[in-house]
């Protein structure tokens, strides 16, 4: 049973290459394409993890919250129409089990227990950069298995998105942050996807006042109407996107605009979107923004500090998207797609 | 029921107040008027910081950040790389305030005998910051020069070690020298508050503590056997997996934990019971050191304090401390309790970086002249690190006494690159790694 699974997923990764191409060139089926998307799970090599992912179908929406809507603010306007191509997105946040399987080379770990040989894909998988092992528990004792990975830097969600990318043969990475708030949205305008009332937000969201002082495990709340969970609360969960204050403000005025994205310039700050269990209910509205900072990882004791680790966001998680269309590498260097990983870490 | 659910109070406040903490609580209200005890005389303080790794880099840096006059005027380290790279973090830490790092070419001191080089250079304060095995010597050098002193946990690997440190301390406390230790939880609000109201009786008399480090393990071997001139400097790269430098992490990392449980019990436990050993992590670049210990620490009054460490990837983790007592029970480490007549209190005060609050307390002290000295319980929860592991190594019970009396040393007898550490590799390159119920460990 193992053995013929390898074999096939061998054949699949001789054959990666050339299907990537053929996908970029069939694009003018594209539409078509995005009708047959289905809902699939991802099963992750050399392991019993796997994970579900949801099509979200492309369209257009308004991006920002409207000038009336309560606690909204200033970062989050004028609204800006945008067009957003389909992608699958991960049905929840990125659990621990997901996570660490890169972080720990728990599939190399169990592949070698059960004597079986490296494949194309777990080669080209090794090959992308692993952090380095936390000093201390990342889970601060809240749970690990079904929970949501926290406290890791954009730039690990970023990593772990490239290595799934390999070790999957399928391509994967952050939404940016239109895309995040369109999948959150799911066709709804209003403060939540689920109305304006945040009363209701106990049916559908882990916030500060239900979660215990603990994030939660996934998918124990209502889904969005587009199947999504935990998009509101649980963890914020990291976007491609630099936070810039006024962004909207820049952007307005352009038409509709077809994959806005802010490219980081700065490691600071980057954005963050949905709210986690640490929050009150306005920051857990779809159009809220919240922008890291160095605070969070002010615990970190060590300089230079961890490029992978947040020492002190146990609140920050992740989720992956799969465009339909694959990107060339033209358009992944020029959005910044790809992690970037800088040349002196080496501790 | 919980007995504020003060919102105003949550992590989300902790990270917004302690970035105006960082840069100091509270101290130095009139340095003008204040008697300064430092060497120079006047009110610059002049910091050396000896072992340049990342944390050393990290408490330099803390060090700068408190609201005195400080500036790094001199730096050491067996390796010349780790000093520059040391050197230009923190040139980028303080881009903005470039007077507080000035060390001259001069100033610069590497190899074995750089601390000394570093300490006769003439600073007020040292940071010492290499793998704990050389903490003694540099400890006592320091003392010896009449210097302040800040010096990482754990203290020491061995016994012998351990004397040596507690023997220093007392002459430290002669020449009134302010000495801080990186056990850090002593400077932090949550923690401080809670022993206190343990220590006043929140859950009635303390009957067990138990405490973790399980985690996933630390960095991977930095340098490769093939490319390591000698047995000395295999070892001293890759520090964290050889008992002389490090201790095992049961003393490196565990000791947190295990100091917690023996702040809260104002006391040391005077034997323990061990099992551990080495599961998962059994390849050779691995080094001699376990990934798992469990111990059981008795103190005078019968109480037992249980204690796991674990290096293990993929199972179960926590890093925490709690405490039963005859009322109720207590996570210190998430700072809240609950007693058995069903009262639930949880901190809701201020927090801050206490990296940053242990060395803003120790530079108010060293400002005003306080009499200033957590070197005795720093050494003594050491030891109390270390007899677990002879404990576990042996797989006997250990006294605290026999252990004491002792002369067990893990030093090697010379330092250099080419002197012989006390363990060395086999020809496969595999270390005699401890065997309970075969090793003698005393």
């Amino acid at each position: 049973m193992l053995s013929v699974c390898r074999s096939s997923l061998l054949m699949q990764g001789k054959f990666a290459f050339l299907a990537a191409i053929l996908f970029s060139v069939s694009l003018a089926n594209a539409g078509e394409k995005a009708k047959e998307m289905k809902p699939y799970t991802e099963k992750i090599a050399n392991t019993d993890v796997s994970f579900d992912m949801v099509p979200i179908p492309g369209g257009e929406y308004l991006m920002g919250s409207p000038a009336n809507e309560k606690n909204r603010e200033d970062d989050e306007g004028p609204q800006i129409k945008v067009k957003i191509d389909p992608f699958w997105m991960g049905k929840h946040e990125v659990t621990w089990n997901e996570y660490d399987i890169w972080s720990f080379n728990l599939d190399i770990q169990r592949r070698k227990l059960l004597r079986g040989k490296s494949d194309a894909k777990e080669k080209a998988a090794d090959a992308v950069t692993r952090p380095t092992k936390p000093y201390t528990d990342m889970t601060f004792d809240m749970g690990h298995d079904g929970y949501p990975a926290i406290c890791m830097t954009q730039l690990a969600a970023k990593t772990y998105c490239k290595w799934l990318s390999e070790k999957t043969g399928h391509y994967y990475r952050l939404p940016t942050e239109a895309e995040w708030e369109y999948a959150c949205r799911a066709g709804t305008t209003t403060a939540y996807s689920f109305g304006d009332n945040p009363e209701k937000l106990d049916d559908y969201a882990w916030h500060y006042a239900n979660c215990n002082d603990t994030y939660q495990k996934v998918g124990k709340k209502k889904p969005n109407p587009w199947g999504l969970y935990d998009m509101h609360g649980n963890v914020s969960e990291w976007v491609l996107d630099q936070y810039i204050p006024d962004a909207y403000k820049k952007w307005s005025g352009k038409g509709t605009l077809n994959f806005p994205i802010n490219v980081p310039t700065t490691l600071y700050p980057r954005v963050a979107k949905g709210g986690s269990w640490d929050d009150e209910p306005e920051a857990l509205r779809s159009a809220n923004r919240i922008a890291s900072s160095s605070d969070w990882k002010i615990q970190d004791p060590q300089i230079p500090q961890s490029i992978w680790y947040h020492t002190d966001a146990i609140m920050v998680g992740f989720r992956v998207v799969r465009p339909l269309k694959v990107p060339t590498a033209e358009e992944r260097k020029k959005y910044g797609l790809d992690p970037a990983i800088p040349e002196d870490e080496g501790r | 029921m919980t007995q504020s659910n003060n919102q105003s109070t949550s992590r989300r406040d902790f990270l917004k107040t302690t970035t105006a903490t960082a840069v100091g609580t509270g101290i130095l209200a009139s340095l003008g008027s204040a008697a300064h005890v430092h060497a120079s005389g006047d009110d610059q303080i002049k910091v050396g910081l000896v072992g340049c790794g990342g944390r050393g880099t990290g408490a330099a840096s803390q060090a700068l950040s408190t609201k005195g006059n400080v500036k790094l005027e001199a730096m050491a380290d067996a390796f010349k790389d780790r000093m520059d790279s040391s050197l230009s973090n923190l040139q980028k830490q303080f881009s903005g305030r470039p007077e507080r790092v000035d060390v001259a070419e001069e100033k610069k001191f590497v190899g074995f005998d750089a601390y000394q080089k570093l300490l006769d250079s003439g600073v007020d304060v040292v940071i010492l910051a290499t793998p704990p095995g050389f903490r003694p010597i540099h400890f006592e050098a320091a003392v010896n020069k009449g210097v302040h002193i800040f010096m990482e946990k754990p203290v020491a690997t061995d016994v012998t070690g351990v004397k040596k440190v507690l023997e220093a301390a007392k002459k430290a406390k002669e020449k009134n020298l302010a000495v801080g230790v990186g056990l850090q939880r002593h400077h932090q609000a949550p923690y401080i508050e809670t022993i206190n109201r343990l220590k006043d009786g929140a859950i009635g008399d303390i009957t067990s503590m138990r405490c973790y480090w399980n985690s996933g393990g630390v960095w991977e071997p930095r340098l490769a056997r093939e490319d390591a001139k000698s047995e000395m400097e295999y070892q001293m790269r890759n520090w964290y997996y050889y008992n002389w430098l490090c201790g095992d992490h049961i003393n490196e990392q565990h000791i947190h934990n295990i100091d917690v449980c023996n702040w809260l019990k104002d006391d040391f436990p005077v034997k323990a019971y061990g099992m551990g050993g080495r599961q998962v992590r059994t390849d050779k670049k691995y080094g001699e050191i376990y990934d798992h210990f469990a111990v059981e620490f008795v103190y005078a009054d019968d109480t037992r304090m249980y204690s796991q460490c674990r290096h293990i990837r993929n199972c179960w983790n926590s890093v925490t401390e709690h405490a039963q007592g005859t009322k109720g029970s207590c996570d210190i480490s998430g700072a809240k309790y609950e007693t058995t007549a069903g009262y639930k209190w949880k901190y809701r005060g201020k927090k801050a970086n206490p990296y940053q609050v242990e060395h803003d307390d120790l530079f108010a002290a060293i400002y005003n002249g306080t009499p200033y000295n957590e070197a005795e319980y720093g050494a003594k929860s050491t030891m109390t690190s270390i007899l677990g592991r002879l404990a576990t190594y042996s797989g006997k019970p250990v006294t605290w006494d026999e252990a004491m009396a002792s002369n067990v040393d893990l030093m090697p007898k010379e330092f250099s690159w080419e002197a012989a550490p006390v363990t060395g590799p086999d020809e496969n390159g595999f270390y005699p790694i401890p065997t309970p119920g075969v090793s003698k460990v005393l």
